[in-house]
């Protein structure tokens, strides 16, 4: 099998998804494409030939006619030595280094069965994002629900285009926990994904839905765990969990 | 050819020469599964070694725990790029478990509770490199990090390492597991950075 190469992505648009978050639209000459929840590895090389290496999720959906375009969405973490640099150095017209796409499991096609439930954790919201997008791109018909756990409204990515997915009534549904503060007005006081919110807001277990459930792992742990005892089959509960640096 | 990538200092620049190329050190204990994690009982928690021929051989709790027991401290690398040093374990040798067994065979399955696999050449399993690992840190292994027990095969990528482990089946074969069947290598050996299929 062919070896993934390195390829140059060049930075041609970038916008804040939050003031920690920013989606970079790279460009990559020759991209194969990629499936929604696939991921890519970022390479950095410093002046003396230092290097550093982290994986990052795909945000965008690949178009059926093709296209060299790329979106990761990057949340900034304070220790971070490849995530600082990706949000606030980065420039238009700078270039990265990026090899992939990667993984085979934690995708999602038309061919997947049954109604979807994307349930996300803070950024763990990126490549189920791609799903939604790509199932638009696609014109798919599969059901589809999201649900959003997180902090508080300064952290919600995609907020326009949630809110459109929402009320265009194209069978995604989203729909979004607060852990820490709510908007005002917000009908439930702030607290963790439990549940009830997941039995009401998700599909019953006997929709027989494929779960996709993304997030830092204290929070995949439990919402696979109450997938699992709400009845949800664990062989339909894929899951890809953030690693703690 | 690597990118410049200008402003860019990086920040670990003490970085060990025991750090296989392109990992970098963490002190946290990430995980990374599949699916939901499994909650394995030991009272019916059980270890099946399947030969080449299919004959079988199992061990209970209690009689992993009777055999010989071992203190680990070692590096392990996973391939979404973290490192760990001096992780201390404690567990069964495959030496002990493979001690009586006659074979032919050339590789080993790792099959584990909720349905994981993964393929290992069987000499990677054998002369004091791999265990079945049950205590973690002078603690019993959590479920996340695959307890009652798992796989523990430092010199290979950790997904090697099959948590949740209830068998190992002998073949004449290489047969790709889960994680080698959904785009990574097939041996994955941290210090040459097999990390994807081709690599």
């Amino acid at each position: 099998m062919r070896r993934l190469t390195w390829r140059a992505a060049t930075l041609v648009a970038a916008r804040w998804e939050t003031a920690a978050a920013r989606t970079l639209v790279l460009d990559v000459p020759d991209w194969p494409g990629h499936l929604p929840g696939q991921h890519v590895d970022v390479r950095l090389t410093a002046p003396d030939g230092y290097q550093a290496q982290r994986s990052y999720s795909i945000a965008s959906a690949w178009p059926a006619g093709g296209g060299s375009r790329l979106e990761l969405t990057v949340q900034r973490l304070g220790d971070g030595e490849v995530s600082p640099y990706l949000t606030d150095v980065l420039g238009t017209g700078d270039q990265i280094e990026l090899r992939g796409p990667v993984g085979g499991w934690f995708v999602w096609d038309r061919h997947v069965p049954g109604p979807v439930l994307l349930v996300a954790g803070g950024s763990g919201v990126v490549p189920l994002m791609a799903m939604v997008r790509a199932r638009a791109l696609l014109a798919a018909q599969q059901p589809f629900r999201l649900v959003y756990s997180l902090r508080s409204p300064e952290d919600l990515y995609f907020r326009r285009e949630l809110e459109q997915v929402q009320r265009g009534g194209r069978g995604v549904e989203a729909h979004l926990v607060y852990t820490r503060s709510a908007p005002p007005g917000w009908p439930v006081p702030p607290g963790r994904l439990d549940a009830a919110a997941l039995a009401e807001h998700g599909w019953p277990a006997d929709a027989e839905p494929t779960c996709f459930v993304c997030g830092p792992t204290g929070f995949v742990e439990t919402a696979a765990n109450l997938l699992v005892e709400l009845g949800h089959d664990p062989q339909r509960i894929r899951t890809e969990r953030f690693g703690g640096s | 050819m690597a990118t410049f990538s200008p402003g860019f200092g990086g920040r670990r620049r003490a970085a060990r020469d025991d750090l296989p190329p392109g990992q970098y050190e963490t002190h946290d204990f990430p995980v990374l599964s599949y699916g939901p994690t499994p909650h394995v009982p030991r009272d019916t928690w059980q270890f099946t070694l399947t030969d080449e021929n299919g004959a079988r051989r199992s061990w209970s709790w209690q009689e992993l725990l009777d055999l010989p027991q071992e203190d680990i401290t070692v590096d392990i690398h996973c391939v979404t790029k973290w490192s760990k040093f001096a992780t201390s374990w404690r567990g069964v040798s495959l030496d002990v478990l493979l001690d009586d067994v006659e074979t032919s065979a050339d590789f080993a399955v790792a099959h584990s509770y909720g349905g994981y696999t993964t393929n290992l050449p069987l000499d990677d399993l054998l002369d004091g490199k791999a265990w079945i690992a049950h205590g973690y840190d002078g603690q019993d292994l959590e479920p996340e990090h695959g307890g009652p027990a798992r796989l523990l095969v430092p010199h290979l990528y950790f997904w090697k390492s099959a948590k949740w482990v209830d068998g190992l089946r002998l073949t004449t074969t290489d047969e790709p597991g889960f994680w080698e069947t959904n785009g990574y290598h097939a041996y994955g050996d941290p210090w040459r950075e097999q990390r994807y299929w081709g690599d």
